[in-house]
């Protein structure tokens, strides 16, 4: 009896610490960015289907990227990473500090691929030049290892513990990160977004290139001009579900039905093992006149698939990695090599030094992405020799501080 | 008493440990590992791989591996998240559809290996390449949306503690008497144990092993709408982002679960699941190389298995009496 | 009185054949197997293919198509010891991934640097096999927890001394391994190196499973505790089994740095792909069954079934799927087979003596019979 009635005093008690030590993260009450809302048509974010729509693909988007590939940017040429298109600015008057020496927060979505590892390095570097020039003290980093909910913790993490006066987020996913980039602008601190976009406007700035979309018409236009109808061309794709890389793909297969280019996509994860099975398979099959790929690693060994089978060189489109570069020198086929401009990494800091300087920013900072073409790559390949294979041509590091070494030695910081 | 220590006496010596070496180390970074916003994230990251390693726990016993969780995460993210499709009055629907479909991959996943004799491994390997094939086929990115009042779970916290850690917490101890207490718990420890003299005693070997498949997979479930619930939408990646399956299994063993079935329990796989959180934390903390952190995660699981993997492991419960629910709790935090 | 240690039969008897059944009889018993099933399996894929894209039954197509199968038949042998014994190796990517990464950086573009890397690289090999067996076997920690620790850490050391990509391709003279073979040869047009390869390493095998090395093996895996009785060395036995399959790898990795080039994806997920091969060729997972030329078949089945998918125009979205069920479905029957291959079948040659009534004595009450 004794025992019952102390446990039910017990169970009362904790019911009632329990109650008053509710509490609710706050950013739920403010309304939902309800997933069918639809984004204006300046914006280049690549925005979810609705439960109805079968097609990922957003038309409104692929016109307006469309675009935006022939626009004029402002700012100088010889600089890039500080070039927009003009369009609606944010005031940053209120972020406008004397003191400088601030701390800023990275959350990074990974490292996992050289991409992303030659842009890691690159922000460092001009992490550097910031420290140098005391607009920054330090700048701490979570590496989410592409896991959306680690990233979510992360950015959390540094709402609570991290005592930041600014935020640089580079999301893992577009719909995902959205409640907790909305959470980080709510701080009252400057939000930087870059690479892949959420679904909110409130940061203080969004930087990106043009686009997936952007890619995908760039590429397939210059198969379709460089092939005739009914030649066949294999798509080789990293992974699905990957809404950056569908939208380059979106835009590819689009432009391939309309002009009658017999395109087969298969996912290869990025092995180059896969990616030369993949061809070879294919040209047993038959003639394979064109390959595009949505994203350049693993190209060597898609043209090392044609040389081992004693076949001509498809046309093809890599990417600005050296390894693309400078097989596609050596082997003389008719290719592209468009880019998603890996400049992009200065860009948060050096927007980061005008918003604590209360110059204004644009809202959505779009960064030129020019594909390179066969007349300009000598002049990569000569900038960038001595750099690894896994290392991006347009990387735009060359005024920074340890140029080449560090870019050469590929110390991961 | 037994002072000898038990494998889950040691996992827990092993957890305090770690939690000791955390503090200092965090400290050494300037922060304190024990302010409530650093609890409450490492309570958080406990959340979803424990559902998951629970449901391990149970499928391992029996005697077989579940490797289908990330793909069943996956799916029940955006069964859940299409369903609710963002309205407050879908939520029940939307919880119900993710979890039946979870229950029927379970089921199958259980008969393959029941009836058709096939391993674990190899069953649930294959279960979860058809299910990353229909994923890959139907969504092409982020689909679905939770309503505000589900987003509640994953945003909840009392104290430091978050809402998803109590219910997690709860589901282990329902698992705890499930094991204890019910028939079906002593089954599936005779199952795993040696299967032939269980049929032979007169079980029919097949239900133990579905059932635990069938609640691995539910459990997965609900670590998926979890995360429906924290990311607001469903993603048909997230489960693979994770890397839950393997993550799993090592928490499970971790606490001391033996890999070839038949002895285990879920305290261990819990504390299992804190040390790896408390790791992971720390790690993040001293801003570590990503990619150091994965050889200290390889070196911390073998290193901690190692420990006491020569010890023997605890006996099974004895079949003979019903303990109550407050000696249950005791015998398997013994 | 009979004498108890008498003959128990009077009549003569005709000396038992060495095998039972014609040589047809025996074929078509051993393929009932799953370890021989898995052959035919690979006749009807190779017939598949062909009736869907008659461009594959070209000899020059098959015979290039063997040599890509190569590095994961090789990695599947390798896989087939350690299964074997009762154990899991997966470590095999990492493994593959740190030789072809190591040989990117060391070798370079200088050939004279060949020979003394290929040694290290078998040096580096050998050492993962070594310190995965005796964890294992001394440390008593569970294989498969042991190779995912080393799998994590092998991957995570490589990206961070690397700096998450390699330098480049090394000179052509070592990835002729991968990508070259003997030239000119009539029909087939050309013999890739690594099925030579293969074909060595595959005699190899075949050799060494029917030493007492071998046969210990399928007994440690069957029943350890006899094996250990028997007075067989288990940790020594099992730690040459990782060894063995850790250079599997590391010469998988060798031919794939000539056939694929040097990246970190190289070889990703190889170890789960190898153990596929190892149950479609009808290895029980758990040990103690199972022909490792089997395995090696296996391999070639999950090839093969790869570019039936491509030959059919399934779409990229769906391969996995298909491949998932095809596997349950094959593992499922090879299970089957099992249980049924099991029961001893007995055909008419046999002579066979009847124990008539008066050869077989009854046993004297109080007399020991021999039995307790």
């Amino acid at each position: 009896m004794r025992r019952r009635t102390i446990r039910a005093a017990l169970a009362s008690a904790a019911a009632l610490v329990v109650l008053t030590a509710c509490s609710t993260d706050d950013s739920l009450d403010e309304p939902d960015a309800v997933d069918s809302a639809a984004t204006e048509g300046g914006e280049a974010t690549p925005t979810e289907e609705t439960e109805a729509s079968e097609e990922f693909f957003v038309q409104a988007d692929f016109d307006s990227q469309d675009e935006q590939r022939s626009a004029t940017f402002e700012g100088d040429e010889a600089e890039p990473w500080l070039q927009y298109i003009d369009g609606e600015m944010t005031d940053t008057s209120e972020f406008e500090s004397e003191g400088g020496g601030k701390k800023a927060c990275f959350a990074n979505a990974s490292i996992s691929n050289p991409w992303r590892q030659t842009g890691w390095i690159t922000m460092n570097q001009q992490l550097e030049v910031m420290i140098e020039n005391g607009v920054l003290s330090e700048m701490e980093t979570r590496d989410a290892q592409d896991d959306d909910n680690t990233q979510l913790a992360d950015i959390d993490y540094f709402i609570s513990e991290g005592n930041c006066d600014a935020f640089i987020i580079s999301p893992n996913s577009t719909a995902a990160l959205t409640p907790a980039v909305e959470r980080a602008c709510e701080t009252g601190k400057p939000v930087v977004v870059f690479d892949r976009g959420v679904q909110t406007d409130c940061a203080t700035t969004f930087i990106h290139p043009i686009g997936g979309y952007a890619w995908g018409i760039d590429t397939a236009n210059f198969l379709v001009e460089n092939l005739e109808e009914g030649d066949k061309v294999v798509a080789l794709r990293i992974l699905p579900g990957v809404d950056v890389l569908e939208t380059r793909w979106a835009a590819a297969e689009k432009i391939f039905e309309e002009n009658g280019i017999d395109a087969v996509d298969y996912f290869t994860g990025a092995d180059p093992t896969e990616i030369k099975k993949i061809i070879s398979d294919e040209l047993v099959q038959g003639d394979v006149q064109g390959v595009w790929m949505d994203a350049g690693d693993g190209a060597v060994a898609a043209i090392e698939a044609f040389e081992d089978a004693g076949v001509d060189y498809p046309v093809m489109t890599g990417e600005d990695e050296m390894s693309f570069l400078r097989k596609w020198e050596e082997t003389g086929l008719t290719g592209l090599a468009p880019v998603y401009s890996n400049f992009q990494w200065r860009t948060p800091l050096l927007a980061l030094e005008k918003i604590f300087a209360g110059e204004e920013v644009p809202a959505e900072w779009v960064l030129p992405q020019v594909p390179i073409t066969e007349d300009e790559r000598a002049d990569f390949l000569a900038a960038n020799d001595g750099m690894p294979d896994g290392h991006y041509a347009k990387f735009g590091g060359e005024d920074l501080p340890g140029y080449p070494q560090v870019w050469q030695d590929r110390v991961i910081p | 008493m037994n002072r000898r220590l038990t494998s889950t006496g040691i996992v827990y010596a092993v957890l305090l440990l770690s939690l000791v070496v955390g503090a200092v180390l965090t400290a050494t970074a300037g922060r304190n590992f024990f302010s409530t916003g650093n609890i409450s994230a490492i309570l958080t990251a406990t959340s979803i791989l424990g559902f998951i390693a629970i449901g391990q726990t149970l499928v391992i016993l029996v005697g077989s591996l579940d490797l289908s969780v990330p793909y069943v995460v996956s799916l029940t993210s955006l069964v859940g998240g299409t369903v609710m499709g963002g309205q407050s009055g879908n939520i029940v629907a939307g919880l119900l559809a993710a979890l039946a479909v979870a229950a029927v991959i379970g089921i199958a996943n259980g008969l393959v290996v029941s009836l058709l004799h096939v391993h674990g491994f190899i069953a649930t390997l294959g279960m979860g390449l058809v299910v990353s094939g229909y994923l890959a086929t139907n969504y092409q990115g982020s689909a679905g949306s939770a309503p505000r009042d589900f987003r509640l779970i994953g945003a909840t916290q009392i104290g430091p503690v978050p809402l998803s850690t109590l219910i997690m917490l709860g589901t282990a101890g329902a698992a705890i008497l499930l094991l204890r207490r019910t028939r079906l718990g002593h089954h599936l420890y005779a199952v795993g144990g040696n299967t032939d003299v269980a049929r032979m005693s007169g079980l029919r070997t097949s239900v133990p092993v579905v059932a635990a498949h069938v609640l691995c997979s539910v459990l997965a479930g609900l670590a998926g709408l979890l995360l429906l619930a924290r990311l607001s939408v469903g993603s048909p990646t997230i489960g693979s982002q994770g890397g839950y399956d393997l993550m799993s299994i090592a928490a499970v063993v971790l606490g001391g679960t033996l890999l070839a079935g038949g002895k285990g329990n879920i305290l261990g796989t819990l504390a299992g699941v804190g040390i790896f959180a408390v790791m992971d934390n720390v790690m993040s903390v001293m801003s570590v190389n990503p990619f150091l952190k994965d050889v200290i995660r390889g070196l911390v699981i073998v290193v901690a298995v190692a420990v006491y993997a020569r010890r023997e492991l605890e006996r099974r419960p004895a079949r003979f009496e019903r303990p109550s629910t407050l000696q249950a709790a005791l015998e398997e935090a013994k | 009185m009979r004498n108890p240690t008498a003959p128990l039969q009077t009549g003569r008897r005709a000396p038992l054949p060495e095998r039972q059944g014609s040589a047809a009889a025996r074929v078509g018993a051993g393929a009932a197997t799953p370890g021989g099933a898995v052959f035919v399996l690979v006749a009807v894929l190779v017939v598949a293919i062909i009736v869907a894209n008659p461009n594959f039954g070209d000899p020059g197509a098959l015979i290039r198509f063997a040599g890509r199968t190569a590095p994961i038949a090789i990695a599947a042998m390798g896989q087939y010891f350690v299964i074997v014994s009762g154990e899991f190796d997966l470590s095999m990517g990492a493994v593959v991934t740190t030789q072809v990464v190591m040989a990117g950086n060391l070798i370079g573009q200088d050939e004279s640097r060949i020979a003394p890397v290929m040694a290290l690289m078998l040096l580096v090999g050998t050492a993962i096999g070594v310190v995965n067996g005796l964890v294992t076997t001394l440390l008593k920690v569970p294989s498969f927890i042991v190779t995912l620790g080393m799998m994590l850490a092998l991957s995570g050391l490589v990206r961070y001394l690397t700096g998450g990509a390699a330098t480049g391709n090394p000179v052509d003279a070592f990835r002729q391994i991968g990508r070259g073979g003997i030239e000119d040869v009539p029909v087939v047009d050309i013999i890739p190196y690594p099925l030579i390869i293969l074909t060595v390493l595959a005699v190899l095998a075949v050799l060494l499973m029917r030493r007492p090395y071998g046969r210990s093996l399928i007994a440690a895996g069957d029943n350890p505790e006899a094996a250990h009785l028997s007075g067989v060395s288990l940790w020594w036995l099992k730690t040459r089994a990782f060894v063995l399959s850790s250079l599997a790898a590391t010469i998988a990795g060798i031919i794939l740095v000539g056939y694929a080039g040097v990246h970190p994806s190289v070889g990703q997920g190889y170890e789960f792909t190898a153990i596929t091969a190892v149950v479609l060729g009808g290895v029980l997972l758990g040990g103690g069954r199972g022909w490792v030329l089997s395995a090696a078949a296996g391999a070639f089945s999950l090839e093969l079934l790869f570019v039936l998918l491509t030959s059919l125009g399934v779409p990229s979205t769906w391969r996995d799927t298909v491949q998932g069920l095809i596997i349950i479905v094959a593992v499922a029957a090879a299970s089957r087979a099992w249980q049924v291959g099991r029961r001893p079948r007995r055909t008419a040659q046999a002579p066979h003596p009847e124990p008539t009534a008066s050869s077989t004595p009854t046993p004297d009450p109080g007399t020991t019979t021999g039995e307790k």
